[in-house]
């Protein structure tokens, strides 16, 4: 819709944004000042542009004035850039004659000068003018999108996105790196606040996705290498040698009892080392796969290569082989959800609480362990010695809340406090001490079970405990632990005397989660945990198209959350499989043939392997699909013979321009 | 090995012993000690109190003097010199309006301070830097049977804790046992010995003493272990009020480096063992054992 005679004609447009603009940027000067400039036919201010009326009265001005490039200047592109250049598109004008000016992230939220602030955004603005001039048409290019998605973890998140997608039809690889899936969940004993038992409603999860057509299960796996890009992401995943073959192995177990230890001697994992296990094993009796595994550490044979190897005799299947190595697989796949999940806060940080000092000082999953009728104590309540507790201390906020380890809240542990102080309780028959902070029970039927817990006769105390000591005072103290505590609510330090401590750790971030987050380029909080890309509207959404969080890698939360936000990030791989493409923005680079030399220098610099060099013309040659535009070859090239799409000299050396040309 | 060394106001005092113990036990350990020429007053935790400015450039002094001898370590024994030097070491270094006037200061009297010297405890030099192994090599008297509780007191490792776990130090303990004694479980080997409120504020100081001195003994500890002097004067001195007051817990307190100076074969009457007022005599332990 350029005028014949090639006559540029901008219109430009101011946001208010409410008052989130408009309070600290005298927003009607701006648009004064813009109109003043050569070439801009209108010049506006509204209070909200990105809404209907704002976008129509671009769409309107484009068609009554014959405006060929158009100028907004109000938030973030990433917010609304697809907004106005969809609208301008309707209207009939290329979208890409278009350009967006951040006055609110960049200027009005970060200033507090009237004055100066109003002076940036006509200086952004008129940058923006100059360089809109020098746009031109590009078309999107729409590329298909692989319709398989990978979920890493295969925990409670990891398994509900799976059954989610797998049941849409979708095919699903999942990948956990512990030999059975499950996560966290599979080693509670309940779950609150209904106290169902979380076996009963985990594994029939577990088993479906073991069992589904559409789900292919790679446990005891972990990804080393993502390439690609939205829609067409290529995946490496490492398959650790388990020196079983999975499918051979039914699960049968005698193995196990034929292994030269005749009695588990090495520390269980799946019980927090409360229990033994054999150097064969299978890591619960409800693990998915039902594959037996060899630990390479414990194992005779593998560490010494002397052992009767009663294992393989034992196996009518031969699916034991000591030769096995780890394996590479590659897959092709169109989105990724990342589902890596916590770890929980290493109790001996804080050295005050005892742990791994005092005997009877537990963390929570050790105890949710020790309560489990599986566990290894049959769901007894036991000291180390054996005995029986008969005052029990549960301390809230053990690396949480706190400025010396983590300042953050996890949010479970006031909910698994609770749950743990009624089953402790209900086991024990001890009398059980809470000391918290605050009691923090927002959720559906939370506070009630608080209620339920306060009517029990479950003793709260409100305070921080300064210390877990032997040191005694008094002969009731004598042979127990001392709990020293502030309670902010009587007022006094007090010393309570316990048999047992149990300590509500907090979530942290997986030990290895920066080098996760690099695998998949993806962004941390300063916390560590994986940066959704808008904490309210894209909560699933990662700044990597195509890549999609669930669960607590993204920030500590309970099991619903979990299991809503699985959904979700399901949700949304499954619509950008269902869209069937992906539109990539034209901001591709491409060598001008005549200017190039052919140095090759730019080559091996691409990082996506998109430049090759035909050895006729001996000229560089860009593939446009595989190029993502980072630019690097445009900036690289000493001939200056590659453009990119966008980014062209003009537009910038115009940009740049348009900021200093300001006064 | 060879460092400045600041001896501080009370290994001339008080803690005569603590000196009197360390220099020869350093000597056997083949460290030269270069004595700062002309050292003043820390400032101790008084004067921060008062003027924390003026307080940093007292000791800001000690550290320019102490960086003018050309050694990278200073050692500091007293607990209070250790904490107040690296104290007025940190806020030279992250208080611009501390340092301004601290150099200022300085200048007037020749003096430049690049904050080059670490400000260092013996435990963690004899630990950390020449090694339990090379300790090991010269115990010739091993404290064997010898039941001790560690006790680090407040100064050396809060807040500024760079050797240790601030709550469970483990150092002392560490060096104890490659001496050979036996090392009790000690939960209040971080507590409060009662500081100078024993002088102020008896009823509450005096107190605190007792709590440390009472477990000590209820946990068979033949004797206590201590890195600075007020601790040992405080729990060395009130035996008699203390004992009036709730009940004798007669548990003698030696300086680390006494223990060090005994299992190294150094003569009892050189460590200056004759100071202590609740007497410790390894020899009448042993007979009794």
């Amino acid at each position: 819709m350029v005028s014949k005679n090639n006559e540029l004609r901008i219109g430009f447009y101011v946001c208010h944004c409410g008052s989130n603009i408009a309070a600290t940027i005298d927003v009607v000067s701006v648009a004064k000042y813009i109109g003043t400039l050569p070439n801009v036919v209108v010049s506006k201010d509204y209070k909200y542009m990105c809404s209907d009326p704002g976008q129509e009265m671009i769409q309107a001005d484009i068609k009554q004035h014959r405006l060929n490039r158009i100028v907004v200047a109000s938030c973030s592109p990433l917010l609304h850039e697809h907004t106005f250049r969809t609208a301008i598109e309707k209207a009939g004008l290329n979208p890409f004659y278009f350009q967006m000016v951040n006055i609110r992230e960049h200027d009005s939220w970060v200033h507090t000068d009237r004055f100066l602030a109003t002076e940036k955004a006509k200086a952004l603005a008129q940058a923006a003018v100059y360089r809109v001039a020098h746009h031109k048409s590009l078309e999107t290019k729409k590329v298909p999108i692989k319709p398989a998605v990978l979920i890493v973890g295969g925990g409670i998140a990891g398994i509900h996105a799976a059954l989610t997608l797998a049941e849409s039809g979708k095919k699903v690889y999942l990948v956990e790196r512990e030999p059975s899936i499950g996560g966290h969940m599979a080693k509670f004993d309940k779950t609150f606040p209904t106290l169902d038992c979380a076996a009963c409603i985990l594994t029939p999860k577990m088993s479906a996705v073991g069992s589904h057509p559409n789900i292919t299960l790679w446990s005891y796996s972990e990804v080393t290498k993502v390439d690609g890009y939205v829609g067409n992401y290529k995946v490496t995943v490492k398959r650790k040698p388990r020196y079983v073959v999975e499918d051979l192995c039914v699960g049968c177990m005698e193995c196990i009892k034929a292994c030269v230890f005749k009695e588990p001697k090495f520390s269980d994992e799946f019980n927090e080392g409360l229990g033994k296990r054999k150097p064969i094993y299978i890591p619960f009796p409800q693990a998915t796969p039902q594959v037996v595994l060899i630990d390479p550490n414990t194992c005779l044979n593998l560490r010494t290569g002397k052992c009767k190897k009663t294992c393989m005799q034992a196996c009518d299947r031969n699916a034991i082989d000591f030769n096995q190595k780890e394996t590479f697989v590659e897959v092709e796949v169109g989105a990724i959800i990342v589902a890596t999940g916590f770890k929980t806060f290493d109790a001996s940080r804080i050295a005050n609480y005892g742990y791994g000092r005092y005997d009877n000082v537990f963390t929570a999953l050790e105890i949710e362990r020790m309560v489990n009728a599986s566990g290894p104590t049959g769901g007894e309540v036991l000291l180390r010695d054996g005995s029986h507790p008969k005052a029990i201390g549960i301390i809230h906020c053990v690396g949480s809340r706190d400025n010396k380890t983590n300042k953050w809240c996890s949010r479970v542990c006031c909910m698994y406090s609770l749950k743990l102080a009624h089953l402790l309780k209900e086991h024990s028959g001890a009398e059980v001490y809470n000391f918290y902070i605050d009691m923090r029970t927002p959720g559906k039927n939370y506070e009630e079970f608080y209620d339920k817990l306060l009517t029990e006769g479950v003793h709260f105390i409100r305070g921080r405990v300064g210390e877990v000591t032997d040191w005694t005072m008094t002969p009731e103290e004598e042979g127990k632990l001392v709990i020293r505590v502030e309670d902010t609510l009587a007022g006094f330090v007090r010393r309570i005397p316990v048999d047992m401590v149990v300590l509500a750790t907090g979530l942290e971030p997986q030990a290895d989660s920066q080098e996760v987050r690099r695998l998949f380029n993806m962004s941390c909080g300063s916390e560590g945990f994986f940066l959704e890309r808008h904490p309210k509207l894209a909560p699933v959404n990662t700044f990597t198209d195509g890549i999609f969080l669930a669960g607590a890698c993204q920030g500590p939360k309970d099991i619903p959350d979990t299991v809503a936000q699985a959904g979700a990030a399901a949700a949304e791989a499954m619509l950008l499989i269902d869209k069937g493409y992906v539109e990539q923005e034209p901001n591709t680079a491409f060598v001008l043939e005549s200017e190039c030399s052919g140095c090759k220098s730019c080559v091996s610099l691409c990082p996506y392997n998109a430049i090759s060099f035909d050895e006729i013309t001996k000229k560089a040659k860009i593939n446009e699909a595989l190029c993502k535009g980072c630019g690097t070859c445009a900036g690289a090239c000493p001939s200056g013979s590659i453009v990119q799409n966008l980014f062209e000299d003009s537009e910038i050396f115009s940009e740049i321009k348009g900021v200093l040309a300001y006064e | 090995m060879k460092f400045s060394y600041f001896p501080g106001c009370s290994l001339r005092g008080t803690g005569r012993a603590y000196e009197e113990s360390l220099l020869p036990v350093m000597k056997a350990l083949g460290v030269e000690l270069q004595e700062i020429e002309d050292w003043n007053c820390c400032g101790a935790t008084a004067y921060m109190a008062v003027d924390e400015v003026k307080a940093c450039v007292m000791a800001s002094r000690d550290l320019a003097l102490a960086e003018k001898m050309g050694n990278d370590e200073v050692l500091t024994p007293c607990s209070a010199c250790y904490l107040v030097l690296n104290k007025a070491k940190h806020y030279i270094e992250d208080a611009p309006e501390v340092s301004e006037v601290v150099h200022k200061s300085l200048s007037t009297v020749g003096l430049k301070l690049t904050g080059k010297v670490q400000v260092r405890h013996p435990l963690d030099i004899i630990v950390n830097k020449i090694g339990l192994d090379e300790v090991k090599k010269r115990v010739k008297r091993p404290l064997t049977g010898l039941k001790v509780a560690p006790y680090y007191g407040c100064q050396i490792i809060r807040p500024y804790c760079t050797f240790d776990d601030q709550a469970d130090p483990k150092t002392m303990d560490r060096l104890l046992e490659a001496l050979g004694a036996t090392v009790v479980k000690f939960p209040l080997k971080t507590k409060c010995c009662g500081g100078s409120l024993t002088g102020t504020l008896p009823q509450v100081g005096l107190r605190l003493a007792y709590i440390i001195l009472k477990e000590a003994k209820k946990r068979q500890a033949d004797v206590i272990s201590t890195v600075c002097s007020l601790c040992l004067f405080n729990l060395d001195s009130y035996h008699d009020k203390i004992s009036s007051r709730w009940e004798p817990v007669a548990v003698p307190t030696v300086f680390f480096t006494q223990l060090m100076g005994l299992a190294f074969g150094i003569p009892e009457d050189q460590l200056g063992l004759n100071r202590n007022i609740l007497p410790f005599r390894l020899k009448e332990l042993a007979s009794a054992r």
